[in-house]
């Protein structure tokens, strides 16, 4: 492991935008923290920690000098590997048909992910299986996400809704990143200790001015985040949930759920791993011109499931239901993994405060096997 | 994960692209139901489907909707699609003329295994549009009549004028044995065949539980009473195949609204052996 002064990490923005890549990063904005374009160390939020509780965010400004103290904010990853809009294809009216003129693959930037959270890690390598891990791949999403250079941040705190712990995804990225940062800024010391992950991490870091970490750096780095895995206060038993969860597929608490839920659609929005989308068609005044884009879609919006004979998920019960399952049990069937890596956005950008973590456990404590056993 | 995903090429072609082919023929098979033959010797290339697998159509501006292909998968050149007008998309369809275009991507999704019914009698249970589907599999199933048993034919419809390819389930009919049952909802007055639900025209047949394989597609409804019908005739559930329909929108597993349980429609669907989904079948609004 090697340390980056805090004083060079401009040099690490410089050595990626030399390579081209467009640097995208965490940026304080409308009082949370958002991704966009990082140009320079200091659009990065220095001394800012979020405070998340469920239904609540709050972003609090220090004096300190730390520029990942926060953890995650509501936007993913997810933003820029499938953007929420996408145009599929634009055509040409032609006698009686029609041409296409131009498809969505035009390449998307270069990207350098910068600030990726090692939940979002989890996440992105979901992301993979979903869009190029069976017998289709969405090219958009293959490209974009091959061209990606992934700078990790370990979380040397939890959020107040986290719980990777629990989903094995956290707080220490192991696998599947270029660099990986633990940002320690104390005792006038500030500084990353950084893990490679690649040979374009290491190339990288070849630019950027670097040293050797101690052991006792190394040490600090790593007790950090032993102290931030213990203190996580949320977490999810994942013991036989798949199965606990479709034996209780006509539990109360699903009723229970829907009186609170307003069936708004955020938990999906926030979620990284969360991929429905539907289609708009479009066309110019004249006709001449159409357009069909792919944009997010809800598993809690009303007509999605709506086929001929009408709806099939009709109240929120089922659609709350269906968003869960899901996630916790037929992802597991689909992807081979959880659908969640406890990044715990559900939890905070829900209006009302529903907590994916308690509407398992209450599940589990009350399971209709269970109690009928 | 670099060079994981390094090794592995980048897809030919986009999955979400449409391919513009012209309408060859429009046949309209009862007052909202029509099929579109597609010239298919364009943009495409050779094309060959399996029977039970659909396309996506496109119709320029409006939309896609997911419609099985209805004609014989040893046919080359062109494609039918049978299509029920319900909306907005099926409308826009229902207007196209000879010489039109739409747009056209697949085939996708499962198909109704053949293999299996070597040697064994055959029962296609259908209701509505769900012949459609099952169109390609008898084609199949006569053009080698001799490696089958018994074909059983079993087709529900609304009223008799809303039956579909009509003069066919006559020639169907006269094919060697090959018993086709045909029943309606609400006859009329020149209708002298059967009154009721698909699933009694079970008691006029004697299905042969130990060596028969059933097809069946139609309304989930019309499913679920016809394998309660088969199960209590004693018909082993890993012989039952159906077909399901879900809301759809890019037909390659991205877009989630097919989903079915731990299933997605258009992947590991939309023919299922029966025992993959049965537990499935019970669970409301899943
Ligand atoms: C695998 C499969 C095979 C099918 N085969 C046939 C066939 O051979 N013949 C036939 O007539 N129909 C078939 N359907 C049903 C057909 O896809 C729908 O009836 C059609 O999409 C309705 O579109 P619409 O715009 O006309 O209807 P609308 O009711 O106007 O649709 C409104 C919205 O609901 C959506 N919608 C409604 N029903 C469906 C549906 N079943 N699937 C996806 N989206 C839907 C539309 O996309 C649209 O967004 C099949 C469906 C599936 C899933
Ligand atoms: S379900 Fe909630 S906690 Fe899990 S990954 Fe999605 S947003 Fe994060
Ligand atoms: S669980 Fe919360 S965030 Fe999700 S739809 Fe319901 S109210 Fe909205």
């Amino acid at each position: 492991m090697v340390i980056i002064g805090f004083t060079h990490f401009d040099e690490l923005l410089s050595a990626l935008r030399k390579r081209d890549y467009t640097v995208i990063g965490p940026v304080a904005r409308d009082g949370a923290i958002a991704l966009d374009v990082i140009l320079s160390a200091s659009d990065l939020p220095k001394g800012c920690h979020d405070e998340q509780q469920p239904g609540s965010y709050f972003l609090r400004h220090e004096e300190d000098e730390a520029i990942f103290g926060y953890v995650v904010g509501p936007q993913s990853w997810k933003k820029y590997l499938y953007p929420p809009r996408l145009k599929l294809f634009s055509a040409k009216r032609e006698g009686k048909g029609f041409e296409i003129v131009s498809d969505s693959a035009t390449p998307s930037p270069k990207y350098a992910f910068l600030g990726v959270r090692p939940c979002e890690i989890g996440a992105i390598k979901i992301n993979d299986s979903v869009f190029d891990g069976g017998q289709y791949s969405d090219a958009r999403y293959v490209s974009t996400r091959k061209d990606a250079c992934v700078i990790a941040v370990n979380c040397t705190r939890p959020a107040g809704n986290c719980f990777c712990v629990s989903m094995n995804t956290g707080p220490r990225a192991t696998h599947a990143f270029d660099l990986a940062l633990t940002e320690i800024c104390e005792n006038g010391t500030h500084h990353f200790v950084v893990d490679v992950g690649s040979e374009l991490g290491q190339s990288i870091l070849e630019d950027v001015t670097h040293r050797q970490a101690e052991k006792n750096e190394i040490e600090r780095a790593l007790d950090l985040l032993s102290t931030s895995a213990a203190g996580m206060c949320k977490s999810l038993e994942t013991e036989g949930l798949p199965q606990l969860l479709n034996d209780n597929y006509e539990h109360p608490e699903w009723d229970d759920v829907a009186k609170r839920c307003l069936a708004c659609a955020n938990c999906t929005m926030v979620c990284p791993t969360c991929f429905c989308s539907t289609v708009d068609d479009i066309t110019d005044l004249t006709g001449d011109h159409a357009e069909r884009w792919r944009r997010w879609d809800s598993c809690f919006t009303s007509d999605f499931t709506k086929i001929a004979g009408g709806n099939i998920r009709m109240s929120t019960r089922t659609r709350y239901r269906q968003w869960m399952m899901h996630k916790l049990a037929h992802w597991h069937d689909q992807f081979g993994t959880s659908g969640c890596v406890g990044c715990g956005r559900c939890i905070t950008w829900c209006p009302v405060g529903i907590d994916i973590t308690h509407e398992a456990q209450h599940i589990r404590e009350t399971s209709i096997s269970t109690i009928n056993s | 994960m670099k060079d994981e995903l390094a090794n592995r090429s980048l897809p030919m072609s986009d999955a979400m692209m449409t391919y513009p082919v012209t309408i060859r023929k429009v046949i309209w098979e009862n007052d909202d139901t029509f099929t579109l033959t597609l010239d298919m010797n364009g943009t495409l290339g050779e094309f060959s489907f399996l029977p039970g697998q659909f396309n996506m159509l496109y119709v320029y501006g409006i939309g896609e909707a997911a419609i099985s292909i209805s004609s014989d998968p040893s046919r080359t050149g062109t494609l039918d699609h049978t299509i029920h007008r319900v909306g907005t998309v099926t409308t826009a369809l229902s207007q196209k003329k000879r010489g039109d275009v739409i747009g056209v991507r697949g085939p996708y999704g499962s198909s109704w295994p053949l293999d299996v019914a070597q040697k064994r009698d055959v029962c296609v249970i259908t209701g509505g549009i769900g012949l459609a589907p099952l169109r390609p599999v008898i084609y199949s199933l006569l053009k080698k009549r001799d490696e089958y048993g018994r074909i059983i034919i079993l087709y529900g419809g609304r009223s008799p004028l809303d039956l579909l390819y009509r003069v066919e389930l006559e020639r169907w009919e006269d094919a060697k044995n090959v018993e086709v049952l045909v029943t309606v909802d609400r006859g009329d007055s020149s209708w002298k065949g059967h009154i009721g639900v698909v699933t009694s025209l079970l008691s006029y047949i004697k299905l042969d539980s130990r060596n028969t394989i059933a097809y069946v597609c139609g309304p989930e409804i019309m499913m679920k009473y016809t394998i309660d019908e088969l199960e209590r005739r004693g018909l082993p559930l890993d012989r039952v195949y159906l077909s399901m329909e879900r809301n759809m929108k890019c037909a390659v597993g991205f877009c989630g609204h097919c989903q079915y349980g731990p299933t997605f429609i258009c992947k590991d669907g939309p023919v299922f052996p029966l025992p993959r989904i049965r537990p499935l079948l019970d669970r409301k609004e899943l």
